[in-house]
């Protein structure tokens, strides 16, 4: 036996070498080590980036269970920023709480790890083992704040539900498995290519859907969303809604385009009413929050929903259209949790939304950077979400998911309400006291984010230029 | 004209930003940052006024094409940042550029809270204002046509009345809701038109079956920024919360975005859709021009008296436009320039009062002429105008508008005619509540007239209120050639249609 070619998986394996020396480092030196776990685990974040944007062209390895493409770069490049911001947010949050441990960034770098193998996986098995890689670490950062019943109520909430969606996840890939024969997506699309999709194969693709979605919670597997945004410690509730879900989007395009073209009518009506139901629901159910986390929380379950008005079209344009959603709204959710992580009044966290109220007079630049999330949010022009709903949009409409197009819009409306209240408060209402100063790290993730949607609000084609090319790897 | 570099046009929408900037960097003691923005939007303003006179210079209003054309690169080789201007957007442009030095000059003191905010607003506002009237790529005018009510939501929010929040937000996602179908409308006519370039799309022909659908689409937005009836309910809403100046900028600029979006898009590329739907947009029109005057005759409010009559008179111009025929779109062109300087000036008129006594209320006032006699003759001269008295810019648009229905449809022109008859009820009783009468209200007793800002203000528009009435021709020169071409391609495609249906049968 010869061993497999490790070229193109040379980010994931620098990462869980470094992720294994990162334990010794921890056993051995206990807590005084967790400022340099911190730094190493950025480091080893910066190092993979590197490695993943010099890497070209597409290559596979492991038997085909592992494909490094341009597809998988661009969302590799999205969680591998998703993850450093969570370290930078969590670090000065966690220590002031008194819950930092030095398992912390290890239990980051493991899920990224995990994250990665998602999106290069391309065949069930390397699915199933990144998934589970990504999850048991996240099940655990769920419930960093172990004094704290939410918190735990959180990780136990988000372990048992993840438990049962990996089980119908593991269903779903077994039926298929029988079904086709194979575990390779190529094998598989080779075995569906007739045209003919069997009752048993549908079985399949619809257990697999339902366990690939209550990954990026989308309806009618968000449940455990809320809740767990609410309990989990704000940074790592930052981090769930940050690079697990571009792993997760791009697990799921990459699944049903690379493994199912040949029952794109099946699947597609499955993602039609996920990013329907998505939509619709994340819309109106957050109208009546008051905690701003579980607005956010809210507000990416219809993200994922408009996410995945792309994923419906099954083309590349659709792809396209993907891969620019998660890039902005990777950067919009990044900076709004940055401003919540700065809600914080007498040494506490503060989370209701009525606390931002005149946030315009006492802090100028954070009530400007946070509306203007919020109106990116909402989708309205010049912004980055405007762009980002705009290519989905364009996508479906190529596809003639005209009615999806429709109730896609509209519910943009009814979600603009809930974004809009929030300037509302921060600009409409009389000032209450201010907020104390944000940790340097959350306010460099803050600027960095609010700058990226700047400018790409105003120069957006390097983007959409990268993602078209990238997502031509798919097709 | 210039492929690389930017031209003039560029230098409308940077320059008010410019301004932003400046007013965005004032440091120091709040009042001298106050007064700088004051002075440095007032600056900003002027000077892009400035610039769009010399932009009218270069303009040959015998052209009935686009001039003043750039194009830059932006979001890929279909959607291109590129701007020009013909004969039915110009005078928009201009009109945005004319009246936004008056709505800073308006708020010079009245605006007490948050000066350099308010200022930024504005700029940012007149920006995307002239964006609107200058994009010549789809995906660009409906980036500034959306994006517009950013600041504006903002300025009715934080400057406007008691419900102002409430307002703020049904202007918001009731013209966010017309929108976002436009959108998904100009999506379809990308994927099949290939490209979202304004000039090309006007002389592509888009399949009669899809054009009922797209016109539908964008009529959803144009309808509800115009107001059309039954979608004009925001607008008094926002017209009574907003303050002085955004109350002009709504009637003057924003409203006319609808009709302007009618005589660019909705008209020239979906001619056949026009043709079919034009009995609706005639129902709607008259039943607007009727019933909205109406409402405006039983309203305690003066800024709501003066919102429904935008809407009976946005009323003619949407007649006026369908009736495809050369007098009723220019005189609905006309119709939106006139109205576009009447009825801001009517808000400004009602700003200076409510400077003074702080109510809106018709009832709160009577008399003024005693106090008041510049005053009095300067609302005179608007009211008139806009009952559509001969002699004034209100004349001449609503009798061209006429005209034009006339000849499309008398019965259409029967019943708007009554709307000329109402409004002159509801205007002149207006007048002779406010202004005339005996003096009996002890709090209007020392009520002063105009001072020599709102005399600066007002001056202008009485005298050109009077102008275009008297010479029309110098507005009308500029949309007749855009005005025949418009004709002549909606004739062609109209034939066209109907020749490929017999050769169906």
């Amino acid at each position: 036996m010869t061993l497999p070619a490790l070229g193109p998986a040379l980010p994931e394996i620098i990462l869980a070498i470094g992720a294994i020396a990162m334990v010794l480092i921890g056993a051995f030196r206990g807590e005084s080590a967790t400022r340099l776990l911190e730094g190493a685990a950025l480091a080893l974040f910066a190092l993979a980036l590197v490695l993943v944007l010099s890497g070209e062209g597409k290559a596979v390895t492991f038997n085909g269970a592992f494909i490094a493409d341009g597809f998988g770069r661009f969302m590799k490049v999205l969680t591998l920023i998703g993850a450093a911001a969570a370290i930078l947010l969590s670090s000065d949050y966690l220590r002031r709480d008194g819950t930092m441990r030095f398992e912390f960034p290890i239990l980051v770098v493991l899920a990224t790890i995990g994250m990665m193998m998602m999106i290069s996986a391309n065949d069930l098995i390397g699915l199933y083992v990144g998934l589970e890689l990504q999850s048991l670490a996240l099940y655990v950062v769920a419930a960093f704040d172990r004094d704290n019943a939410k918190s735990t109520e959180a990780g136990l909430k988000y372990f048992v539900l993840g438990a049962l969606s990996s089980g119908m996840l593991l269903y779903g890939a077994s039926l298929v498995y029988g079904f086709t024969g194979t575990v390779t997506y190529s094998g598989i699309a080779q075995a569906v290519h007739g045209g003919h999709v069997g009752i048993g194969l549908i079985f399949g693709i619809v257990f697999v859907a339902a366990g690939t979605a209550f990954k990026i919670s989308a309806v009618p597997f968000h449940m455990w969303t809320p809740d767990v945004y609410e309990g989990a410690p704000t940074p790592v509730a930052a981090f769930f809604a940050s690079a697990p879900k571009m792993a997760a989007m791009a697990m799921i395009v990459r699944l049903f385009v690379g493994a199912f073209p040949g029952a794109l009518h099946d699947w597609q009506q499955i993602i039609i009413f996920m990013a329907v139901a998505s939509m619709a629901l994340g819309a109106f159910a957050a109208i009546g929050q008051s905690n701003i986390k579980r607005l956010l929380a809210y507000s990416s379950i219809a993200n994922m929903g408009y996410a995945l008005v792309g994923l419906a079209a099954g083309t590349a344009a659709g792809v396209q259209g993907v891969m620019t959603y998660m890039a902005i709204y990777l950067a919009t959710t990044l900076a709004a949790f940055a401003c919540v992580l700065m809600m914080r009044r007498d040494g506490k966290p503060v989370e209701e939304i009525s606390e931002l109220a005149g946030l315009s007079r006492t802090n100028p630049w954070m009530a400007f950077a946070l509306s203007m999330m919020m109106f990116s949010l909402a989708g309205i022009p010049p912004l980055a979400g405007f762009w980002a709903k705009f290519y989905v949009f364009l996508a479906a409409i190529d596809a003639k998911l005209y009615t999806l197009a429709v109730i896609g819009v509209v519910t943009s409306v009814v979600g603009a309400y809930y974004y809009l209240r929030l300037v509302k408060i921060i600009y409409f209402d009389d000032a209450k006291p201010a907020f104390e100063k944000g940790d340097l790290g959350v306010r460099a993730v803050l600027l960095v984010s609010t700058i990226f949607v700047l400018v790409l609000s105003l120069v957006p084609a390097p983007l959409f230029d990268s993602a078209a090319a990238a997502a031509k790897s798919l097709f | 004209m210039m492929n690389f570099g930017f031209g003039i046009l560029t230098g409308l929408l940077v320059l008010p930003l410019v301004g932003a900037a400046f007013i965005l960097v004032q440091r120091g003691d709040e009042a001298a940052v106050n007064s700088n923005a004051r002075y440095a939007a007032l600056a900003a303003t002027v000077a892009t006024f400035v610039l769009a006179c010399v932009a009218w210079y270069q303009f040959d209003p015998a052209n009935p094409g686009f001039q003043l054309v750039e194009t830059h690169g932006w979001v890929s080789d279909a959607i291109k940042f590129k701007l020009g201007v013909d004969g039915f957007s110009f005078p928009f442009v201009v009109l945005t550029a004319f009246l936004m030095p008056f709505c800073i000059l308006a708020s010079w003191t009245s605006v007490e809270k948050r000066v350099r905010e308010y200022m930024v607003a504005f700029l940012i506002l007149e920006t995307l204002m002239i964006g609107v009237f200058v994009a010549l790529d789809l995906v660009l005018f409906y980036l500034f046509f959306e994006a517009g009510l950013i600041p504006m939501f903002l300025i009715i929010g934080i400057w406007g009345g008691k419900r102002r929040v409430y307002a703020s937000y049904k202007f918001f996602l009731y013209t966010l809701l017309g929108s976002v179908l436009m959108l998904l409308a100009l999506m379809a006519m990308y994927w099949n038109a290939g490209t979202t370039d304004i000039p090309t799309l006007l002389n592509h022909h888009f399949p009669s079956g899809m054009q009922p659908w797209l016109w539908l689409a964008f009529f959803a937005s144009f309808a509800v920024k115009m107001p059309m009836w039954p979608v004009h309910t925001w607008l008094p809403d926002a017209h009574v919360e907003a303050p002085t100046a955004g109350s002009v900028i709504l009637a003057a600029i924003l409203l006319k975005m609808g009709g302007y979006g009618f005589i660019r898009f909705s008209i020239p590329m979906f001619p056949e859709a026009s043709a079919m739907f034009a009995p609706l947009v005639f129902a709607l029109s008259v039943i607007a021009i009727v019933y909205t005057s109406l409402v405006a005759l039983m309203q305690e409010d003066i800024k709501k008296l003066i919102a429904y009559s935008s809407v009976a008179h946005m009323g003619f111009v949407t007649m006026g436009l369908f009736t495809l025929t050369p007098q009723g779109i220019q005189g609905a062109m006309f119709q939106m320039v006139s109205h576009g300087l009447v009825s801001g000036a009517l808000f400004l008129c009602v700003g200076v009062v409510y400077d003074r006594m702080h109510t809106r209320e018709i009832s709160a006032y009577g008399g003024l002429v005693n106090r008041m006699p510049l005053y009095a003759v300067v609302f005179m001269v608007f009211t008139m105008a806009n009952v559509g008295l001969p002699g004034t810019a209100g004349f001449v648009g609503e009798f061209l508008t006429l005209l034009g229905a006339f000849k499309a449809n008398p019965w259409v022109a029967f019943i708007a005619t009554s709307g000329v008859i109402l409004s002159a009820a509801y205007a002149l009783w207006l007048y002779r509540r406010v202004v005339f009468g005996e003096m009996v209200k002890p709090e209007l007793m020392n009520i002063t007239d105009l001072n020599r800002r709102e005399i600066v203000i007002l001056a202008p528009l009485v005298i050109l209120t009077i102008w275009y009435g008297i010479a029309p021709g110098t507005i009308l020169d500029a949309f007749a050639a855009p005005t025949e071409h418009l004709i002549k391609n909606y004739q062609a495609a109209l034939t066209a249609a109907k020749t490929a249906m017999l050769a169906l049968q």
